[in-house]
Order: C-alpha cells, then sequence, then structure tokens
C-alpha cells in the first residue's frame, strides 16, 4: 500500500496518455444525450423565424480550439440550415482566424447557397473588450465603418436594415475567456433585452451558470456539451448527417476524454485506499510500541 | 536517477519520435517536412508540443525552448496587434487621418473634431504613462492609472450591479414547493428538492461570510453546512477544469496522431 503511495506522477502521466490515444485509435464513442441547457440552444435556434439576425462573437483562440471549435461549427451548421443571417465579430484578435476557420471549412463547403453580404457577413475583430459591447449596444458604424475585407458597411445589403445590437435575434457567443460571454449578458443581453446564449470552455462554465436560464437562454461547458449539441443536430437533421458522425470532432473526442476520466477516477480511489489503508496499519504500529 | 541521465532519457525520447517520423515519411506514410510550407509548420509544431509535453518527465532544454519562444511570440503578437488596432486607426488615425490614409491603413478622412481632441487627450495620457520609465518624476504615471481604474470602474459598476446583483436576487426569491398536476401529493419532487438545495444552500453559504456574530451553536451548524456547499462548488469546478484539460490534451493527442504522424485515420 505504502508503495501505491508513492507511486511517480510519470506513470499516471503515462496511463492518462493511452487512456487518451486508445479510443482515438479504435475511434470509440459514446451516446450523448443533451442536458437541458443544451437543449435549450438548440431549441431556441429551432423556434426562430428563418431570416432572423443572429450575432455570432467569436472570442476565442486556438488555446481553446479543441472545446469550443466543435461548438462553432454546430452553431454555423444549425443556423445554415435553419437560413438564418450570421453577423461574426469578435472581441478577441485571434478570434477573427477562428471566424474563418468555420467559414471556411463549414459554412463554404456545405452551404455553397450562403452568399456573403447577403446571408453572412465578417465585421472583424475591434479592440476595447466590453467597451465595443457598449458602442455596437447603439451602432454598429461607430466602429465597424467596413467589415474585414475593407468593404463600407454600408454597401452590405445585410447591414442595410442593422443599427445596433437591439436589431439582433440572438446573441450566440463562444467565449475562451475574458471578454466574452460574461460581458455579453452584462453589456449586452441585460442592456437591451435580446437572447443571449452560448458555448464556454469547460473552466468557465461553472461561474455562468448562475445566469441560466433568466438571463442566459442556454450554455454549453465543455466538450461534453459540444458533443452533446453535434448528437442533437444528428438526431435532427438526420437526411443530412445521419450517416457523416466523422465531421462531428466532439462526439469523436468524448471517446478520450471519458476514458481518461475513468482512469482519473480509478486513480483517486486507490490513492485514497491505499492512503487509509497505510493510515490504519500506521496507527495501529503505533498503538503496538505505546505498548 | 542523476540529472545526465534524465536528460539523456528526454533528447532520447524525443530523437526517437522524429527517427521514427523521419522514417514513416521517407517511407510514405506521412508527408516529410521537405514536401510543403505547411508540412514544415506541422513538423515544427510537433516538435513544440513534444517538447512542451517532455516537462511531464522532467525540466529539459527543449521544454525551455518551447516555452521561452511560446513568451516570446505571445510577446510580439500583442504587441503588433495593439500598434496595427489600436495605436495606428485609433489615435494616429484621428490625429493625423490625411497621413495615415497614406502611409499606414485605411481610415476614414473626415473625423469629429470632439473625436480629435479624445484623440489628442489618448496621446498625453499615453505619454504621461510612459513617464513611469523616466528616473524623475515617476508619480505622473499614476495620473493616467487613475483615469484607467476609474473608467473601468465607472464602467463596470453599474453593469454588475445589474447583472451580477440585482438580477441575481430574484431568481433565489423562489417557492420552496413546486406543484404538479400529477405527481405524487400534487408536488413535484425533484424541482422542491432543487429550489430547497438552492435557498438553503444560499443561506448557509451567506452565513460562512457573515462575521458579525460569532459561529456557535445553530448559527456555527449552517455555517458549517455552508462549508459544505463551498466545498461542493469547488469540487465541480475542478471537475470541469480536469474535463477542460483532458480536451485540450486530446486535441493536441488528435493532432500528433491524426495530423502529424498520420498513424491513426480522421
Amino acid at each position: 500500500m505504502e508503495r501505491l503511495q508513492a507511486i511517480d506522477r510519470r506513470w499516471i502521466f503515462l496511463f492518462i496518455m493511452l487512456a487518451v490515444v486508445i479510443p482515438l485509435a479504435f475511434d470509440l464513442t459514446i451516446d450523448e444525450v443533451a442536458t437541458p441547457e443544451v437543449q435549450a440552444i438548440y431549441d431556441r435556434i429551432e423556434a426562430l423565424p428563418p431570416g432572423s439576425n443572429v450575432l455570432l462573437p467569436f472570442d476565442y483562440g486556438p488555446e481553446s480550439e479543441p472545446e469550443l471549435q466543435p461548438m462553432a461549427d454546430s452553431y454555423v451548421r444549425h443556423l445554415c440550415r435553419r437560413k438564418q443571417k450570421l453577423f461574426f465579430m469578435c472581441l478577441w484578435p485571434t478570434g477573427q482566424a477562428q471566424t474563418l476557420k468555420t467559414v471556411d471549412q463549414v459554412l463554404e463547403q456545405e452551404f455553397s447557397d450562403y452568399s456573403y453580404g447577403r446571408d453572412y457577413v465578417m465585421l472583424g475583430f475591434r479592440p476595447g473588450g466590453q467597451g465595443v459591447i457598449q458602442v455596437v449596444v447603439t451602432d454598429f458604424r461607430t466602429l465597424y465603418q467596413s467589415d474585414v475585407e475593407g468593404t463600407p458597411i454600408d454597401e452590405i445589403p445585410m447591414m442595410q436594415n442593422v443599427k445596433g445590437l437591439k436589431d439582433m435575434d440572438l446573441i450566440l457567443n463562444i467565449s475562451g475567456g475574458f471578454p466574452g460571454l460574461k460581458e455579453w449578458i452584462q453589456f449586452g443581453g441585460d442592456r437591451t433585452g435580446v437572447p443571449v446564449a452560448g458555448g464556454v470552455t469547460a473552466v468557465q462554465a461553472p461561474l455562468l451558470y448562475p445566469y441560466y436560464p433568466r438571463q442566459l437562454s442556454g450554455i454549453m461547458g465543455g466538450l461534453k456539451a459540444a458533443a452533446e449539441y453535434e448528437s442533437l443536430l444528428i438526431q435532427g437533421y438526420s437526411e443530412a448527417y445521419g450517416t457523416e458522425t466523422e465531421r462531428f470532432a466532439a462526439i469523436r473526442r468524448m471517446g478520450p476524454q471519458t476514458l481518461a476520466h475513468l482512469v482519473i477516477i480509478l486513480f483517486l480511489v486507490v490513492g485514497n485506499v491505499a492512503y487509509f489503508a497505510s493510515r490504519g496499519s500506521s496507527g495501529e504500529r503505533l498503538k503496538s510500541l505505546e505498548k | 536517477m542523476n540529472e545526465q541521465t534524465r536528460r539523456f532519457l528526454v533528447v532520447g525520447a524525443v530523437g526517437l519520435v522524429v527517427v521514427f517520423a523521419l522514417v514513416w515519411s521517407a517511407l510514405g506514410q506521412m508527408e516529410g517536412f521537405w514536401v510543403s510550407g505547411s508540412a514544415l509548420g506541422a513538423w515544427f509544431a510537433a516538435f513544440l508540443t513534444l517538447s512542451i509535453l517532455s516537462f511531464l518527465y522532467d525540466d529539459n532544454p527543449f521544454y525551455r525552448f518551447a516555452e521561452s519562444l511560446f513568451i516570446g511570440v505571445s510577446a510580439g503578437y500583442w504587441m503588433v496587434q495593439g500598434i496595427w488596432q489600436q495605436l495606428i486607426p485609433n489615435m494616429l488615425g484621428r490625429l493625423a487621418p490625411g497621413f495615415v490614409n497614406e502611409h499606414l491603413a485605411q481610415v476614414p478622412l473626415e473625423v469629429d473634431p470632439v473625436d480629435r481632441g479624445m484623440a489628442l487627450v489618448q496621446l498625453v495620457l499615453g505619454c504621461l504613462l510612459l513617464w513611469r520609465l523616466a528616473p524623475k518624476g515617476t508619480w505622473i504615471a499614476r495620473w493616467p492609472l487613475a483615469v484607467i481604474v476609474g473608467w473601468a470602474a465607472g464602467t463596470n459598476l453599474t453593469r454588475y450591479l445589474v447583472s451580477d446583483f440585482t438580477k441575481q436576487v430574484s431568481p433565489a426569491l423562489i417557492p420552496l414547493v413546486e406543484p404538479s398536476q400529477t405527481a405524487f401529493l400534487g408536488i413535484d419532487w425533484i424541482g422542491t428538492l432543487t429550489a430547497l438545495v438552492t435557498v438553503f444552500g444560499l443561506l448557509a453559504a451567506l452565513i460562512y461570510f457573515f462575521f458579525s456574530v460569532e459561529h456557535k451553536g445553530f448559527l456555527g451548524q449552517v455555517s458549517r453546512g455552508g462549508i459544505w456547499i463551498l466545498m461542493i462548488t469547488f469540487g465541480a469546478a475542478f471537475g470541469y477544469t480536469v474535463m477542460g484539460r483532458i480536451a485540450l490534451l486530446v486535441g493536441r493527442m488528435e493532432f500528433l496522431f491524426v495530423d502529424w504522424l498520420q498513424v491513426i485515420g480522421p
């Protein structure tokens, strides 16, 4: 038991690595059932009439891509299936590259009928964090005179009837930290009454749950929630995705994630058993010494 | 195991992976770094990933190189972002729009006089902030700092008060018993349990932070309950953190085995 307690931490790292690589190699996947807060986002998008304005602030970077990119891809897939108008923007400079990734790999590949300027627009990054949200609440044009390609905003057809944040029907944020979903609730949703929902890294999720369901229409925390959303998409649009689950990254990653969690739980149990067992034996030894 | 042996092991392990990758790419099973620019980028990314992961074994020169490179690139990236996204369009672009438009970046040529005045104030405050580096009068840098702190406090105060206080109080004032038409005794038992945990959990946690009265007797018991609530919250947060970190590891392993080595199919 004492040997178990003194196990080299590097053995644990090795086991975790194997727990991640083996399910990847054998394509181990797990059936996901959507939790109410994930289902709420799906239902909210389903309930929007076609042609609604949806703001997609992508506030994250490559460091949180494994968790958040599947959410971004799923949102865009779902919104395009529902024929909504997409307004991409970001409060993080790295968010623009992530937006481009989704646009290149999902929107342009799978939805060729979507046209830039008519169905979607990339407003790009503006510095200022929550200050940007405060400004766009009243008027996008104060900060966005042009889009990412330098086209004047007034020449973009889908911006003709959009002045400020109140003209949006939904704010669907993806957040890797500050500024992110919390700021969109505080400075955007709560001020304008526009519903806010979004996906965040697992680390942030517990801090955002108190806003659900009154200030936050739905929340997706980490890879697990991303996989739940993907499974909802597969169920809801089985004619499009029924046989092509390999494009859904979060479902693919949940196999390694689950096995790694099991290994961690196993080590926790073994560590605690070894600790209490050795404490018991050392206590008995002390008693025998006292005698 | 001495320091030299540890280093030898790390270098040997990284070397082994590189040799395997070279042989693997020579056999045509994966893209060699000589094939294209993107392949070279993938090889370098793989090298940096392995260098960072090598720290799990022990500290070593590969890890320190990757760490220093990351810090340097990050600092450079944010500096360039600051210059091209803030200083040039928001300040210089308002002070000298003609010059900026001609030589640096596309900005509106017509600038409101108030905006120009504000840009001038920003320039002065920015210079005062840099005064900290001067040998004398470093206190001058406190003035722009005071403006920054004041702006942040003013901007955030009202929003935090509304979103994180008033709007959070009303959801906590909920009925303790959830009625139901169909459930046993006309009570939604799950909903009721949730309401009880929410209300009593909130009260217990608040009482734990109420230090004006000594935590003895009934108050002490409730306060201990508050500690349990806090511990469960921290546990949930830690569980989420573990999930997040494992997700990042999965992402890196996918990159190494699927995108780079191509030993696992996409």
